[in-house]
Order: structure tokens, then sequence, then C-alpha cells
């Protein structure tokens, strides 16, 4: 009863949403290439579902995998840098400037690194584009121990090793947690972005450009479409294991 | 028998040049074994500082501070010391079972052996029947006896508190007071307890060290005669006010002292 109760109003603006799109591109005949209708869009996506769905996995394969690379040196290079004041100092400052750059427009140069053809490429482009938010929260979530507590760890003789598995590591998940919420839309952006701009064939990118090209914008919307079911199921992934992480946090315990 | 801890002529300057305080000025102090000490005085009399010299969070700048015989340094890494500040500090992400027993999980005591003592600490202060709360379930009294049980896990044969009980109501206060006391009588550790509360420091101790600030020194040692074990009528014997007026009377001779 409370999950209809909370999710009713956006379900009804949903579906309120939806028909009112269609309404709108019916009563004013609007084209195709400009705004195709959702009924338009949901059988193009049936008529090509498996085509559809060969090139949304492995778009969602180079994602994850950027994301999982990334996300790992963020962590690693977070805790170097929260453990060596100099690393810190010489590389957070570096960190944050190239976390405010438009790190996407990598993209094109990525195809010169790697080949044109080679799934490698997207694989970086992402793992450069979630390396550095995972990195600079990870810092601070290492860092935001508090004086009384690394004082109570040091009146029982804790090592450094223990201090970090024990108070820093705790305390900084949910930073890490946040970062990885921002990470997985990056990544599924990033690798959409990068095979807009060439890489192996029967990709997400590759197909939206390729139908916008055609003016089939139905089959683009329907690419669109799975891109952005991606996107929330990872999303919820994250989300899920989270509240198994950190049943105790203030934003899950209920 | 050796003092469980004695201060020798200890200073302690923070800072250097015209901007340096004198935190602690040549301090003096012998702490017998199951002594109950109270320090108190006004802020910025290094009551605290004095506590972390002691309990080796900070380095004197002068004198030699002991404890049980060694450094506070050797002190600390032999875990003679319990600490409990004036916010409970207990860890979100573990039960009040696992935030009593993380000393001993620190120093490598297998699970069953830990749970077991973390459950007779919490049936120490009364809070049996809680071990699997989270700290945010608890009141803020509750969570300041989770961490006076943490505190005592490891039979420390010294607990350092720091303005435990500042952040607690009168009602609150008054029977951690008691509990602490209980305690105290149960475990024969010996107390260095760090209040503003001359009536807390008059029930609970067995000396009252009062201090001064600017530099902070230690300008009266009072011991309390009340009998043991104190209890509700404690607060209403004539030799209770007799002793608060005595402490307020140190407290004010410092006021009216030229700065």
């Amino acid at each position: 009863m409370k999950n209809v109760r909370s999710y009713g109003p956006a379900i009804v603006i949903f579906v309120g949403g939806l028909a009112i799109w269609e309404l709108v591109v019916r009563l004013f005949n609007i084209q195709g290439f400009i705004l195709p209708a959702p009924t338009a869009i949901l059988s193009a996506f049936a008529a090509e579902a498996p085509t559809l769905w060969r090139a949304g996995l492995a778009t969602f394969v180079s994602a994850v995998s950027g994301l999982a690379v990334g996300a790992t040196g963020g962590v690693l290079a977070g805790m170097a840098a929260s453990r060596f004041t100099l690393i810190r100092e010489g590389a957070m400052p570096l960190a944050i400037a190239a976390n405010s750059t438009p790190i996407i427009v990598l993209a094109p140069v990525a195809n010169a690194w790697f080949g044109l053809t080679s799934p490698i490429g997207t694989v970086v482009v992402v793992a450069v584009l979630v390396f550095f938010p995972v990195m600079i929260n990870l810092v601070r979530g290492l860092l935001s121990a508090e004086a009384q507590e690394l004082e109570l760890m040091a009146s029982y003789a804790a090592t450094r090793g223990t201090v970090l598995r024990k108070l820093r590591l705790p305390g900084a998940l949910p930073y890490f947690f946040s970062a990885m919420k921002i990470a997985s839309a990056l990544a599924l952006i990033g690798a959409i972005i990068k095979e807009y701009f060439g890489g192996p064939q029967e990709r997400l990118g590759q197909y939206i450009t390729l139908k916008a090209g055609l003016f089939q914008f139905e089959e683009a919307w329907a690419a669109i479409l799975l891109a952005s079911a991606f996107g929330i199921g990872m999303y919820g992934l994250i989300l899920f294991v989270e509240r198994k992480a950190m049943p105790w946090h203030v934003s899950v315990r209920s | 028998m050796t003092s469980t801890i004695s201060l020798d002529n200890v200073s302690m300057v923070f800072g250097s040049g015209i901007d340096a305080v004198k935190a602690l000025e040549s301090i003096d102090l012998d702490v017998q074994p199951g002594e109950f000490v109270s320090l108190i005085g006004p802020s910025g009399c290094g009551k605290s500082t004095m506590l972390r010299v002691i309990g080796d969070l900070i380095s004197p700048s002068a004198g030699t501070p002991q404890v049980n015989g060694k450094s506070p340094h050797q002190a600390r890494l032999d875990r003679d010391y319990g600490m409990v500040f004036q916010s409970a500090t207990l860890l979100d992400w573990r039960t009040v079972l696992e935030n009593v027993a993380l000393p001993l999980e620190i120093m490598g005591i297998d699970r069953p052996e830990r749970d077991a003592v973390g459950r007779k600490m919490l049936e120490l202060v009364q809070l049996d029947g809680f071990a699997s709360h989270y700290p945010w379930q608890l009141s803020g009294g509750m969570q300041q006896r989770v961490s006076i049980a943490r505190a005592l896990s490891f039979q420390p044969s010294i607990l350092l508190m720091d303005e435990p009980f500042g952040a607690l109501d009168e009602m609150t206060r008054e029977r951690m007071q008691m509990e602490l006391l209980r305690i105290w009588e149960e475990t024969e550790t010996t107390v260095l307890f760090v209040t503003h509360s001359i009536a807390e420091a008059v029930f609970l101790s067995t000396r009252v060290i009062v201090m001064s600030p600017r530099p902070g020194r230690i300008v009266d040692r009072i011991d309390v005669d009340l009998p043991q074990p104190r209890g509700f009528d404690t607060r209403e014997h004539q030799r209770f006010f007799e002793l608060i007026t005595r402490v307020r009377e140190a407290l004010r001779a410092i006021e009216d002292e030229p700065a």
C-alpha cells in the first residue's frame, strides 16, 4: 500500500506526460523527424528489438567496464591522496580542475589512440570520466573522520591500517556511493557519446547516429529509450547495493 | 607504591613567540590507585589539556608526566587508558555491542570472547537489551553509557573523562553520576574527571583540583571527605554544602586576582 501511495504521483505524471505527448503529436500533426509519437517509438522498438538489444548490451558492457576500471582507479588514488599529504597537495587541485573540464571531448581523440574499431577506446574514455569524481569524493570521505574519533582510536593504540579499516573506510562509504551515482550516469553518457564518433559496429551510439542520419527517428528514439532504461537500471542497482552496504546511514535508515 | 598518575613540573605552551599561549604552567600532581580526582576551573584553565597530556594525545612542552611508572606514550601502547569525551563518539555503522567491543576487536580478541565481554559491559551500564541497536536509536544519555562501557571493556587501570556529562540534562546527569560511582566501586578504576560543575566534582570525587587560567595552574587541592558509598543522602549532607562552598570560594579567588 505504501509503495502505491509513494510512487502513485510519479506514475500519474509519467503516464499523463506520455498521453499529452501522443496527443500533441497527433493533434498538430508533428513530423516524425521532429518528435515521433510514443506509440511510433514503441512499435519501432518492437520491430528492432533484437538489434537494439545486441547494441545496447555491448554499450552497457563498455560503460560498466569503464566504470569498474575508473572507479577502482579513483578509489586507489583517493586512498593514496588521503594517506600522503604530498600526493594530496599535488594531485587534488589538478583532479578538481580536471573534474571541471568536459573530459568527454576526448571521445574523438580516443579513436586515434586505440584505433577506430577497438572497444578499448570507449572503456578508457568512460574510465577517465568517472575516475575524478570518485577520487575526489573518496578523499573527502576518508578525511571526514572527526578529530575525536581519531583520538579515540589513538587511545586504543590502533595502527594506521586499523584506523583505515575500522574508521576511515566505513566513514567514506556515503561519499563513495554518492560518487558512484554520479559516475554511473557519466559512464553511460560517456560510452554513448564516444560511440557517436565511431568505434565498433552494433553499439547504441552508432545506431543512434546511423538512424538519425537516415531520418529514421522512431528507431533513434527507440535506442534512446533503451539507453534510458539501462541508465535507470544501473542507478537502481547502485541504490540497492548502497542500502545493503550501509543500512545505518541517515539517508537509508527507516 | 607507584602513583597511577604523576605530573612533575609539567608545562604546555601552544604556539610560539608573541602568540604563545601557556596552557599549563608547572603542574605537579599525584594520583593514587583507586582515586577519583576531578579537575575543575573556568574555560581555558588547561584542564582538558592536562587530561590530553596524561592520555598521550599531546606531548607536554616541559616536565615529566608518568603513568603507572611509565611514559604516557608507553601507557597508551599498553592500553592503560579508557577515554570518555563529552560527545559519545560512537561509530554510526556499528551496533551498540560492536561499539562496546571495538577496543577488544582492535586488540585482536576473537569474536565470541569480545561479544561476551561486551554484553557484560552493557549489563554494567544497564543497557542489556540494546546490544543490536544502532547508536542513533539511543538517547544522549544512553549513548554516553555505551561510551563508558566501551572505555571499560578492556579493563584499563585509568579512566580519563572529559566533561562526559556536560551535554546531558540535569536528571540524566544525576543518574549517570550514580552509575559512574557504582562502576568505579565495582571496577576499582582510577578516574580523572574534567568538569565545569562544582556540585558534580564534589559529589563524585575523593579529591578536587581547582585550576586557574592564563596560565593554567593548580590553585587548590581539596580532599573530599564525604562518606562512601555516596548516594541520595550525600547531596543533603551538611559536609557536601561546606565542600561546595569551599570549591566555589577557591574558584572566586581566581576571578578576584588581577589579570
